[in-house]
């Protein structure tokens, strides 16, 4: 049988298959399902350091062969996150990712210094945030705040890898991956939810309370292709691709385009056996092709 | 175990009022678990989004499970095309139910498709409850015989007057609090009925049970897409998910 395993910037994941953040909870809402330990790892719910209300309801919205949300960062902090939490992930025996978010440089770092020395694998650092000193542009719109943000989180978490996810809402994204790799991020995962809206046409209203969403589920999956490709042809760091993913196919084909390890997001709340199912699949490929580890599958992709 | 996915069976399907269709499901797993005011996400083929419905019956020794449900949109436009033998792919029981404290005279109220998940309340309680079940109009009204059957008082409410008491629940709740005892309410159906219910019942210092409804992701809790604010006894209000919090508030703790 073919090694699964893959080795994401120094840490070891059991397999490629990364269950996303905000679409898994913590872990435990999966438990009744399959033992989370069988995955490659689970990025949390962003995290952010004072607790969070998110956005007022509705926060979904049904799109075709996708959805809206506008959760809005809801979660207890990251005081919350690594007491009451952490404890029982840890006793899965899987691998976990902290996925941090804020609202200024300062949030993050200070973040980075609270996880540097707890029991977890890697950061996360989730840039779509709007930044509220740079009248609420978001962090991963510009190479310099990329830059900026990504030096000063490095230097204050020694002890982990990190790990910066980008947001497609950008011009250039191999650009913006280029300049995280530059001020020392360890991988990069994309792609992060696209800005989106839906209106009901008797009310004339948003569907969603905030107006707008960010937009996830299948009918993302050609543009995260896309973009996984470009960025993996723009760094040499490990590229870790999401958006969209819901069949083993998928997974096989976002490695291809250059992925180092996946994310599956979505597809968790139609079906919540659907990373399970991806990890069999994924096996049974390399199986099928002759692989010895499904690692030989990264940036495969033979273009015209 | 708290919950699972199941591919159950449809053994029974009919047309309760127009576009309103009642499912009888073999599901040995689910109906196991199954306890009154839980919800089941039901898959739909074509569809991202599980829909949540409500337990209408839970039959333990049958291993089946009831659900009712109104043609509201495209998803449940497809449920309803679903024939007797199919698969329905199914995650549940979930959500936590009422919690069914004793009552000597208990009154449960729904509100159009709101009155389906109170049938196994109904069956709690038996001849000690009152329901009173409001609905549009005569050719709407469902479930009737149903309730009568549990033991329970049940009193039908028309908005229009084709049938039953001429007016609101809430015009029918006031009416049966002025001439009888009351000790809870537990209510399901619009918010403006919810809310106007949850007035009365502290005006009267009652006991009062919301179950509330809230556009889900997951259905488990892993998304936070379905929050409310829920008001804890010290006044500070905080966002709660409907489906692992709730779906069943106290009356006073949400924010209305
Ligand atoms: C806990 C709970 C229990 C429910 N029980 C019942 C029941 O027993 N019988 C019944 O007929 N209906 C019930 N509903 C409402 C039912 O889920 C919606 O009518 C249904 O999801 C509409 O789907 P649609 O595709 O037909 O409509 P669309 O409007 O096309 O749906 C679009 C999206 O919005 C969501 N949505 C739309 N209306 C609602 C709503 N009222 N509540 C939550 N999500 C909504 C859908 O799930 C879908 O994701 C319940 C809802 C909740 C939250
Ligand atoms: C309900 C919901 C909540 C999300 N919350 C977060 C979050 O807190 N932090 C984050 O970095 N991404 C969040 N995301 C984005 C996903 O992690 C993922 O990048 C995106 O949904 C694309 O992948 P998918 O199509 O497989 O879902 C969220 C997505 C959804 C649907
Ligand atoms: S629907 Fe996902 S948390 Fe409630």
């Amino acid at each position: 049988m073919a090694d699964m395993r893959v080795n994401l910037c120094g840490v070891e994941l059991k397999n490629p298959v990364i269950t996303a953040s905000g679409t898994f909870g913590y872990g435990h809402e999966f438990q009744d399902f399959y033992p989370v330990g069988k995955l490659g790892g689970i990025s949390c719910k962003g995290t952010t350091l004072l607790e969070r209300p998110g956005n007022p309801s509705p926060r979904i919205a049904e799109t075709p062969s996708g959805m809206l949300n506008s959760v809005g960062l809801q979660n207890p902090g990251v005081e919350a996150f690594v007491t009451e939490l952490l404890p029982w992930m840890r006793e899965q025996d899987v691998t976990v990712i902290a996925n941090i978010a804020g609202s200024s440089v300062e949030d993050y770092v200070a973040m980075a210094e609270r996880l540097n020395d707890e029991d977890i694998q890697m950061v996360e650092m989730n840039i779509s945030c709007p930044n509220v000193r740079e009248g609420g542009a978001s962090f991963g719109t510009s190479t310099a705040m990329i830059e900026d943000i990504t030096s000063q989180v490095k230097r204050k978490l020694t002890n982990k890898p990190l790990m910066v996810k980008l947001t497609p809402n950008v011009t250039n994204i191999g650009d913006m991956a280029a300049a995280a790799e530059a001020a020392g991020a360890d991988a990069v995962s994309l792609i992060n939810t696209l800005t989106g809206m839906r209106i009901n046409i008797r009310t004339r209203r948003p569907v969603l309370r905030n107006n707008t969403g960010g937009m996830s589920g299948p009918a993302v999956f050609p543009v995260a292709v896309r973009m996984v490709r470009d960025v993996y042809k723009r760094v040499k760091i490990p590229v870790v691709g999401l958006g969209g993913i819901s069949t083993w196919e998928d997974a096989v084909e976002m490695m291809i385009a250059g992925a180092t390890a996946i994310q599956i997001g979505t597809a968790n709340f139609r079906d919540p056996y659907a990373a399970i199912k991806v990890i069999e699949g994924m096996e049974r490929f390399a199986d099928e092709q002759g692989l010895s580890s499904i690692t030989e599958l990264t940036g495969t992709l033979n273009e015209w | 175990m708290r919950y699972t996915q199941e591919y159950t069976t449809l053994v029974a399907k009919d047309e309760l009022a127009a576009g309103i269709y009642r499912f009888c499901l073999k599901a040995p797993a689910i109906s196991r678990l199954a306890v009154a005011g839980q919800f089941v996400q039901v898959l739909v083929e074509g569809k991202q989004l599980r829909r949540p419905i409500s337990l209408a019956g839970i039959d333990k020794q049958a291993e089946t499970i009831t659900i009712i449900f109104e043609i509201r949109g495209e998803g449940t436009d497809r449920m309803a095309k679903f024939v007797v033998g199919d698969t329905v792919d199914l995650v549940g029981p979930l959500g936590n139910g009422f919690p069914l404290p004793d009552a000597k005279h208990p009154v449960l109220i729904g509100g159009g498709i709101g009155n389906p998940p109170l049938l196994p309340l109904a069956e709690h309680y038996g001849n000690a409850a009152t329901v009173i079940s409001g609905f549009r109009t005569a050719s709407a009204a469902i479930l009737q015989e149903e309730f009568a059957a549990t033991g329970a008082t049940a009193v039908l409410c028309t908005d229009d007057g084709t049938a039953g008491f001429a007016g609101f629940t809430t015009q029918a709740l006031e009416a049966h609090l002025a001439t009888n005892p009351c000790d809870l309410i537990c209510a399901c159906g619009p918010m403006p009925m919810m809310s106007r219910l949850a007035d009365i019942a502290e005006k009267n210092g009652i006991l009062c049970y919301l179950s509330l409804e809230e556009r889900m992701g997951c259905g488990f809790g892993a998304c936070v897409g379905c929050a409310v604010d829920i008001r804890d006894e010290n006044g500070n209000i905080k966002r709660k998910k409907v489906c692992t919090d709730g779906p069943v508030f106290l009356s006073k703790e949400v924010v209305r």
